[in-house]
C-alpha cells in the first residue's frame, strides 16, 4: 500500500481537501433537495389528486443515468460541480418526496383532531405534530438520499475531473497505481456508512420517545 | 424544447437504427447485462431474504451489509475491478450486483416478517413443515412487496448499466460516453431517452408481472 496517501499533484487536492470537496458535493444536493421536497409532499397530501402525477415524474427523473444528466447539464452550467450537483438534488428529492408523503399520511386522524381540539391552526399543527411524527419516515428517506448521493459524486470525474474522491480513479488508470483506486472506493463507502450512522443517531434525538430499535430502511 | 430537438434528431437518424451501433444492438446488449445483473442479485438477495425474514433474525445484520453495499460506488468499483481483473463481463457485474442486493434483501427480509402472523400459525397447526410454510403462506402474501424490491433493483441496475461503456462493453451507455467524448448531444440525449424507455418498460413488466402472480386474495387485501 505504498503511496496510499499520496496522490497526484494534477489531483489539485490533498487526501482531506477531496474527502471535503465530496462532502461538499454529495450533501449540498441532499439538503437542496430536501428543501424542495417538503412543500411538494406537502402539496401532495394536501390535493390528494397531485401525488400519482409527482411519483410518475419522478420515477422517470430517477431512471435518467446520472451520467446522462451530467452531460446533458454540461450545455447549461459547464464542467462545473453544479453540473454535478443537480442531477443529486433531482435524484434526492425523488426519494425524499415519498418518503415525506408516507410518513405524514402515516399521522393517525385521531392525533390531528386532538391538535385541533388544542386549537393548533394549520401551519402550527405542521410543524409541531404531522412533522415530528413522520421524523423516522424523512430520516429513512434521507439515509437513502444521502449514501447514494456520495457514492454517485465519484461518476463527476467523467465530465471533466469534478467527481472529488472520484478524480483518484481517473489518477489510478493513468498512473497505473491501483492503490488509488482502493483508496477511492473505501473512503466513498466509509463517508456513505458514516453518514448514514450519523442521520440514526440524528433520529434517535430527534425522536426521544420512540424504541430504540433499528428500523431497517428500505 | 433544446432536449427534444437533440432526441428528435437522434431518433430520425436513419443510420441509428442498424448495425454494430445500431439501436437494436445496443438496446439488446442493455437488456442482456441488465437480466444477468438482476438474476444473479436475485439468486443471493432472494434466498437470503426468504430465511432469515422467515425466522424474523439477522435484521441488523442485513441493515448493515445493505449500506455498505449501498454505500459502495458503483462507478469506482467498476474502475477497480476492471484493473484488477481486466477487460470483460466480470468487472461489470459486480458492481451491478452489488447495487441490486440491498434493495432485494432488505425488502425481502421486511416483507416476509411482516406477514400476518395468525395464517402461519394455523399453517404451523395444520402440521406444514417450516419450508413448506415459508414457500405456501408466506411467500405468496409477501410477493407484492417481494416484488416491489425487484423492482427497485431492476430499475437502478438498468440506469446504472450505463457505466458498462466506460470500460469499452456495449450496452446503450456506449451512446452516452461516445457522445460525451464526441460532443455530440444528440448521442447523449438519445442514449438517456432509452435507458429512461427501458426503465419504464421494466416498471410495465413488473406491475404485469404483479397482476399474474400475485394471488387475488392477497391483491384485494393489500
Amino acid at each position: 500500500m505504498n503511496g496510499f496517501f499520496d496522490l497526484p499533484s494534477d489531483l489539485q487536492y490533498g487526501y482531506l481537501g477531496l474527502v471535503g470537496l465530496h462532502l461538499r458535493e454529495g450533501l449540498i444536493p441532499v439538503l437542496a433537495g430536501l428543501l424542495i421536497a417538503l412543500p411538494v409532499a406537502q402539496l401532495c397530501v394536501r390535493f390528494r389528486w397531485v401525488y400519482p402525477p409527482v411519483l410518475g415524474l419522478t420515477t422517470v427523473l430517477y431512471s435518467i443515468p446520472s451520467l446522462a444528466f451530467f452531460v446533458v447539464l454540461i450545455d447549461y452550467f459547464g464542467q462545473s460541480e453544479t453540473t454535478v450537483m443537480v442531477p443529486l438534488a433531482i435524484y434526492s428529492l425523488v426519494v425524499l418526496v415519498p418518503a415525506i408523503v408516507d410518513g405524514v399520511r402515516s399521522v393517525p386522524q385521531d392525533t390531528l383532531a386532538a391538535a385541533r381540539a388544542m386549537g393548533f391552526g394549520p401551519v402550527r399543527r405542521y410543524l409541531q405534530v404531522q412533522l415530528p411524527i413522520a421524523v423516522p419516515a424523512i430520516i429513512a428517506g434521507l439515509r437513502v438520499a444521502t449514501v447514494s448521493s456520495l457514492s454517485l459524486v465519484s461518476v463527476g470525474m467523467l465530465i471533466g475531473n469534478q467527481g472529488a474522491l472520484g478524480n483518484m480513479l481517473y489518477s489510478a488508470t493513468t498512473y497505473n497505481r491501483p492503490a488509488l483506486a482502493v483508496n477511492s472506493v473505501l473512503t466513498t463507502a466509509v463517508l456513505g456508512v458514516l453518514a448514514d450512522a450519523l442521520l440514526v443517531l440524528v433520529r434517535r434525538l430527534l425522536t426521544p420517545w420512540m424504541p430504540p430499535t433499528k428500523g431497517a430502511a428500505r | 424544447m433544446n432536449v427534444l430537438h437533440f432526441a428528435q434528431a437522434f431518433f430520425s437518424d436513419g443510420s441509428h437504427w442498424h448495425g454494430r451501433d445500431g439501436i437494436p444492438t445496443r438496446l439488446s446488449e442493455h437488456v442482456k447485462y441488465s437480466l444477468e445483473a438482476l438474476l444473479f442479485a436475485a439468486a443471493v438477495g432472494l434466498p437470503v431474504g426468504l430465511v432469515t425474514g422467515h425466522y424474523g433474525r439477522g435484521g441488523n445484520a442485513l441493515a448493515l451489509i445493505a449500506t455498505a453495499g449501498r454505500a459502495l460506488p458503483s462507478f469506482g468499483l467498476l474502475v477497480l475491478m476492471f484493473i484488477w481483473i481486466g477487460f470483460g463481463m466480470v468487472p461489470v457485474m459486480i458492481p451491478l450486483v452489488v447495487l441490486a442486493v440491498p434493495p432485494i434483501l432488505v425488502t425481502t427480509y421486511e416483507a416476509v416478517r411482516s406477514v400476518d402472523p395468525s395464517p402461519v400459525d394455523a399453517a404451523r397447526g395444520m402440521g406444514m413443515p417450516e419450508s413448506r410454510v415459508l414457500l405456501q403462506v408466506e411467500l405468496p402474501v409477501a410477493l407484492p412487496l417481494v416484488l416491489s424490491g425487484l423492482r427497485t433493483a431492476a430499475i437502478q441496475i438498468v440506469s446504472t448499466a450505463t457505466i458498462a461503456a466506460y470500460v469499452s462493453l456495449g450496452g446503450l451507455g456506449r451512446y452516452i460516453i461516445d457522445g460525451l467524448y464526441q460532443r455530440d448531444y444528440e448521442k447523449v440525449v438519445g442514449g438517456a431517452g432509452l435507458v429512461a424507455g427501458l426503465a419504464l418498460a421494466t416498471l410495465v413488466v413488473f406491475w404485469a408481472a404483479a397482476r399474474l402472480a400475485v394471488s387475488p386474495g392477497v391483491r384485494r387485501s393489500g
